[in-house]
């Protein structure tokens, strides 16, 4: 009777539940400590050196030029407004050089396939090349070509008749203002839209009908006429503002910086080089029996590709793929060290002038948490929509 | 009879001179369809163009071992720069007729990496050599005991300074790795969310905010008159950052292992430490070695970030050469030299890390 009634007493540390409860309050209690000490010895440094906490220095005068800037800026501005400069400059670059990026990794990848001996062992040592040496030397270097190497404006290279290439940047010419412009980029938003909605109705017919409707060829047909038809009709303007060399310098047309072209040039090389290796394996993993399918149904290669191939191999490239976008993004922090003003330059300036290292700092760190928690966002989505149906 | 005869005559018939041999393979790899003839072409006038102009530039025209003065009169490249500015750009301020010692220790360096790449000789004393072989090498740098002089952190500089911080940045970051990676594999969620916020907050921000933060808030956290020379500061900031990714890549490999290991071992009356020290991590690790290569590659890179905060790694006694007014305007040559011991050294890593791919394939 009596041994039924009493169940073991299982000491207190041999309970899972009871143990992993400990560990986890030994855990908590030691981060918290570790947490207090630190923060305590930060204020007493902070008083110590009478440096002010908080964020009101984003109201003050900044008091220091930035070099470019998408839109007006002066010295008389806030810190909050040469923040925004500098974090305008960073998205900018990265959005122009992951576009860049992906067209030439993809040129690349697909090089690196190529039947073709030359081309592909090109494609194989430029990609060995450019991802075994630091970023950060290739944009010194690309600075450097820049400054050094490139001759000033009064010999400048002509690359293409209007653009130019001297220590001074890049130089191209613009179409000048017109209202025209500004309608027919209207139009094209419109024709986007129209698109969108040709696509939906195609696929719609597709599915009930069988039909299939030329759906390339009309949205380009969409794309490229509505915005020509509207400028034609806002009086065609065609007059170009080219850079003429006067004096020591160009006049007119648009200059891109040295800086700006050199971080461009670097990330953009560095990068493609490990997007090729991405879309490589991408298409690689296509099962060499669903091209030889397609291909026995009848389809003709383009439509092997567009069909067949790219959707089995998007669903590989793409996650991959965004990481490296990310990674674009973080390495234009490096445009510190050739003094393009990025937010983490502008940041790291603010941080000089009002000596305030740990705001400073933890700017940085959340707008590019920002860019990460965003990126990671897009990627669970896509996964989700293009996760394979399983029955 | 005749048939015999018949087949030595058939064995006599060549294939046509066009199907093999150079001709074979050429029209077979270079020529074979209209497109590829075009590209071939177009590769072939696009190196035309620029193959000839370099190999003078480089080799032709250049010059070696001069002075600044011959280099002025020349075309081609100058390579003096380097050849005069060798030791500098190598071991930076490294005190002059005491530099014997930071090249011992990349000799013993390199010794060890090449006894330990066959993974035959893997075992307990090879390990045991690298501990002894790291702390030489530390000693060497460093001095102040053996009679030898002390030399102070603060003149490392240059080559040695960089696979300093590489190799003992991705050795002490592998454990603290490991450890996140497990403790964001348990059941416990207050730890798993401290490794989890960790391990994306890490990787979320680019390594040269964590190296501001070495170098300008890390003094704040520590209590009055307390100091931390500025390469450790950088050296725990690529640590941190390092074992985040290294976290993530041991993470693949526990997520590798069936789940029926880690019944059987628990059905063997294992605790969870000697679970994974015994069954789960010899088998986690194994996997993960390749990938691993990859962020050594990778950490070895990116110690050329500190540059930002004005260490004098290999990057930064090259641009401190190239500020030399003597030298001024020689950057092509001096860093297309730095680009090269980089991707000789990423691209032994990276032959290896393939070549070891391909050796653990065969299955576990």
């Amino acid at each position: 009777m009596q041994a039924t009634t009493a169940p073991e007493k299982i000491p207190f540390l041999r309970d899972p539940t009871k143990r992993s409860i400990l560990y986890q309050l030994v855990t908590m209690a030691g981060v918290a400590l570790l947490g207090y000490y630190l923060i305590n010895n930060t204020l007493i440094n902070l008083e110590r050196q009478s440096i002010s906490t908080g964020f009101e220095f984003i109201e003050k005068e900044a008091a220091f030029e930035i070099g470019e800037s998408l839109i007006d800026y002066s010295a008389a501005d806030s810190y909050g407004k040469a923040l925004l400069v500098g974090f305008l400059n960073t998205l900018i670059v990265s959005f122009i050089g992951i576009i860049l990026t992906v067209v030439l990794g993809t040129i690349l990848g697909i090089a690196r396939l190529s039947t073709n001996w030359l081309l592909s062992k090109l494609a194989a040592a430029y990609i060995e090349v450019f991802q075994d040496i630091p970023v950060l030397l290739q944009l010194f270097f690309w600075y450097a070509f820049f400054y050094e190497i490139l001759p000033g404006p009064r010999q400048a290279l002509d690359l293409l008749p209007g653009v130019f290439l001297c220590n001074r940047g890049m130089i191209f010419g613009v179409p000048h203002y017109h209202p025209a412009f500004g309608y027919a980029a209207a139009a094209f938003v419109l024709s986007c839209i129209a698109v969108w909605f040709l696509r939906r109705w195609a696929i719609k017919r597709q599915d009930a009908t069988g039909r299939t409707f030329p759906l390339f060829r009309a949205s380009l047909l969409i794309l490229i006429g509505l915005p020509a038809i509207v400028w034609w009709f806002g009086g065609a303007p065609t007059e170009m503002n080219v850079p003429v060399l006067s004096g020591f310098n160009f006049k007119g047309g648009i200059t891109i910086s040295p800086e700006f072209t050199a971080l461009l040039l670097g990330l953009v090389l560095y990068t493609a080089a490990f997007v090729a290796e991405v879309v490589r394996a991408g298409i690689q993993s296509v099962g060499k029996g669903q091209r030889e399918a397609a291909t026995s149904l009848g389809l003709r290669p383009g439509r092997v590709m567009h069909l067949i191939i790219l959707p089995q191999a998007l669903r590989v490239i793409v996650p991959p793929l965004t990481s490296q976008m990310l990674n674009l993004t973080k390495n234009s922090s490096l445009a510190v060290a050739i003094g393009y003003p990025d937010f983490v330059s502008v940041a790291g300036t603010t941080i000089n002038q009002t000596g305030q290292a740990i705001e400073g700092v933890a700017l940085i760190m959340i707008v590019y948490l920002i860019f990460s928690l965003s990126t990671s966002a897009f990627m669970n989505w896509y996964n989700k929509k293009i996760k394979l149906v399983e029955r | 009879m005749k048939s015999t005869t018949a087949a030595s005559h058939r064995d006599e018939i060549k294939p046509p001179v066009t199907e093999i041999g150079v001709i074979g393979w050429i029209r077979a790899n270079l020529f074979n369809g209209w497109f590829n003839s075009l590209l071939t072409l177009a590769v072939l006038y696009l190196l035309w163009l620029i193959v000839p102009g370099t190999v003078k530039w480089a080799f032709i025209d250049s010059v070696w071992l001069t002075g600044s003065e011959e280099c002025r009169a020349t075309d081609g490249a100058c390579w003096s720069v380097i050849s005069a500015n060798i030791r500098f750009i190598l071991f930076g301020f490294y005190p002059h007729d005491l530099q014997w010692r930071p090249l011992l220790a990349m000799g013993l360096l390199v010794a060890l990496l090449f006894y330990s790449r066959e993974r035959s000789r893997w075992n307990k004393t090879l390990a045991w050599a690298w501990l002894a072989g790291l702390f030489a090498m530390g000693l060497l740098l460093k001095g102040g005991l053996f009679g030898l002089t002390a030399v102070e952190s603060a003149n490392w500089g240059g080559l040695p300074l960089t696979l300093l911080l590489s190799v003992f940045g991705l050795t002490a970051a592998y454990p603290v790795g490991v450890v996140l990676a497990l403790g964001r594999q348990t059941n416990m969620p207050v730890i798993k969310s401290f490794c989890v916020v960790y391990i994306e907050l890490i990787r979320g921000v680019p390594l040269i905010s964590l190296l501001f933060m070495s170098s300008v808030v890390f003094p704040l956290f520590l209590p009055e008159g307390v100091t931390v020379n500025k390469i450790l500061r950088a050296q725990v900031a690529i640590i941190l950052f390092t074992a985040a990714y290294i976290a993530e890549v041991v993470r693949g490999g526990l997520q590798g292992i069936d789940r029926g290991q880690y019944e059987a071992a628990e059905s063997l009356g294992l605790n969870y430490f000697q679970t994974m020290r015994l069954i789960i991590l010899p088998q986690a690790l194994k996997i993960v070695i390749p990938p691993s290569v990859s962020i050594l590659i990778s950490a070895f890179k990116d110690t050329s970030l500190v540059v930002i905060i004005a260490l004098y790694d290999l990057l930064k006694t090259t641009q401190t050469t190239l500020s030399d007014p003597k030298w001024m305007g020689y950057s092509a040559e001096a860093y297309i030299f730095v680009a090269l011991i980089y991707f000789i050294c990423c691209f032994a890593m990276s032959n290896y890390s393939r070549k070891l791919e391909k050796e653990l394939d065969t299955g576990r």
